[in-house]
This record gives C-alpha cells, structure tokens and sequence, in this order.
C-alpha cells in the first residue's frame, strides 16, 4: 500500500520549509495543504492538539510535530535514500546541537529586527549580527555545516535565507557586508534544486511581513 | 582503551540530572564535576563556549552539549544495552516531540513561579497546573511515558519530581492534590535504584531555591 503523505503549513514559515526541502531531498510525494493561521482548520487543530501550529506531518493518518522532530522522522523512515543526519553519533549530536542553536536563537532575534521598532529593532539588528557570525565561524571554511554535503544543519538555517531580504530592508543593514560566508553558503545552497524550489521570494516574503506590521500596528 | 567520561553538572540542576540518570541506566562510568556557575571552570568554558552552561558530557576530550541531545547520544554510544528511545521511528517521534514539550514548558513555569509576586505568581501557578493535566493526560492509564519502561521521556520529566517541595511551598499549592497521577508516576519512578540514587533530597533543593531567592531579591 502506498504511503499517504500530507504536510500542513504555511508558505513564508521557514519551519515548513525545512520539512518540504527534506521531503523534495527524499524524493517523497506528499500533498500540501496550506492553513489560514488566523483560521486553522479542524484537522490542524486535531493533529496538532498540544501547540497547534504548523508544520504538521500527518504520515498514514498519524501526526508528527515541531519541525526538527518531523525532519528526523523522515530520516528515520525513508533512511535508504539521501540521509540528512551523519551516522556517526558524535557527527549526529554535533549536528543536533547546531539545529537547535538555529532554533533557539534565529527566530526569536529576527523577530526582534522584523516585528519592532527603534531601540528595540536597533538591538535586535546587534544581536542578528552576532548570531551569524557565530554561525560563520562554526561553518569555516567548508562548503556546507554537513561538511562535503547538504546536511540536517543546512537544511535547518537555509530557510531564513528566505527572510534575509525582509530583514535587512527593515534593519537597514546589509548582511553580505557583514556576513559574506553566511551569503556565500547560502547562494550555493540555492544551486540545490531540492532548496531553489522550496524556498519563496524574498520579496514576496517582505510584502508578507510589512502586511503583519500593519496588523501589529508598527507601521 | 577504555572510554574516558567526564560529566560538568551542577547538582541542583534537572538536566544534569538527566544525564546522570541515562548513565547510571547504562552502567557507564564517568567523573562527576560539580562546577560552580558563579565562577565557571576554564574547562566548562572551553567545552561549551557557545553557552557556557552545564551539563557537558566529554567522552574521550570531545564535548557534547544540551541534555536532550548528550541523552540521545549516549543512547547512540552504547546501543547494547538498556534502550532509552524507542526503536520505532512513529515512537522515537513521539518520545522526542514530549521531552521538547517538557523543554519547553516546565523550567519557564518554574522560574515564573519562583521568582514573581502577586498576579504575576497568580499565572505562573495555573500554568504550571495546565501544563502538568497536560502531561497527565499524555501519560493516561500507562505505568511510565514510555509504556512499560521508563524511557526517554520519563527521563527528561523526572528531575523536576526533586523541585516539587520548592514549588509546593514557594508557590504554596499542593501538587498531588491537582495532579495525582503525575505524584504517582513520580513515585513509580523513584522505585528505580538509578533515579533514586540521582536525585537529591527534596529540602536540600528547597534550601538552594531559597538562596538563589534571596540572593536576587525574591524571598
């Protein structure tokens, strides 16, 4: 019996995006089904009873959660094609330990250049930078945080590359100029067929965002 | 050559308390430093420079970081016995998506609790109760979180069992009163020689609390 894939979400979340760029690396058919997050539909809310967000991965009828999870199940069952984690346990736990950096820091410090204003939008742009310069100098000099190839690290950052254009437009900073391996990384990421086709427009990402300033009233 | 384990913790702490319990779970030997927070050892420092925080496993000089990830490791290191996670891939997502949850949303409902006043500690109370039905509900009619075997999830929950005194007497409520069910599992768990010989006496994290409170101007 095939397998009966469905991924709810929501086009500029970059959580959503780590999971279709894992199904697209896995070769995996799958419909999507995009939610109105001011309106979240009965199978959201019954699939995702505890946080009731998107992504959402309903695999064979049965949910999975929160994206990193989601990524790892993946992994874990279509394991014979195309694998996102190393197998070496202290690879894996590297590579965990650097996805959930990206998680802890990521959003929350480009919600703080995106989703304020003045003082606080200057502070939030500070620690943007900080961030990815750690995030740089972990990289170094190799072509991808997986090493040689695209791995679990890289598929857990390449989605903000979506959100650079919106960022630094309202942080009004440039952050190749700060940045520029981050940009370099994130361009040869792009070549990837699996990550060009996932990711949306950034400037479509930035309409998407000055509408959500509005309703927050920053604008 | 025999494996060389090192665990940085601080006694008081709940994810220290996870690592020491998945080592004990496993009969690994290792050394225990129990470093000072207020004045970090040049060796914690070098080991998590990111974050600068315990607890830090270091197996043969190579460091590995955050509890749910050193748990997952260690359950990948020594695979032969006494399996923490599920082999399931559907269980393993399972497993991982309640030990983000307890992540999540225990520490910051503790910390809500002990160090507010008034309203504030008011809230922080009824959250602590919303989330803990929550936990009850998941773990329904099973002897542990992981069924019939204390598992990944049981492990990460566990700790918090040696904060309840604290909790109950600072936030002044009665935890198996409201969530009978999770009191009873915690003392299922507490049957186990390797939880019981891990967590600390009950008073003696209590009077920690109380320092740290004074010391920030909370009690």
């Amino acid at each position: 019996m095939a397998d009966e894939v469905v991924l709810l979400d929501f086009w500029p979340s970059m959580f959503g995006m780590r999971v279709r760029i894992a199904l697209a690396e896995k070769g995996i058919k799958y419909e999507y089904k995009e939610e109105d997050l001011r309106n979240k539909s009965p199978l959201l809310l019954e699939m995702s009873p505890i946080h009731k967000k998107i992504p959402v991965f309903i695999h064979n009828g049965k949910p999975v959660c929160e994206s990193l999870i989601i990524v790892q199940y993946i992994d874990d069952v279509w394991k014979d094609k195309c694998p996102l984690l190393p197998t070496d346990p202290y690879q894996r736990a590297h590579s965990r330990f650097w996805a959930d950096f990206v998680d802890k820091k990521v959003y929350e410090v480009s919600r703080k250049v995106w989703a304020t204003n003045g003082e606080e939008k200057k502070a939030g742009k500070k620690e943007f930078i900080e961030i990815f310069k750690i995030l740089e100098g972990e990289l170094g000099d190799k072509p991808y945080y997986g090493g040689e190839t695209f791995g679990f690290v890289d598929l857990s950052l390449i989605p903000f590359y979506s959100w650079f254009y919106a960022i630094e437009t309202l942080g009004e900073f440039n952050l190749e100029a700060e940045c520029p391996k981050i940009v370099a990384w994130a361009k040869r990421c792009l070549q990837k067929e699996t990550v060009a086709k996932t990711l949306p427009d950034q400037k479509k990402v930035y309409e998407f965002v000055g509408q959500m300033r509005k309703r927050f009233g920053l604008e």
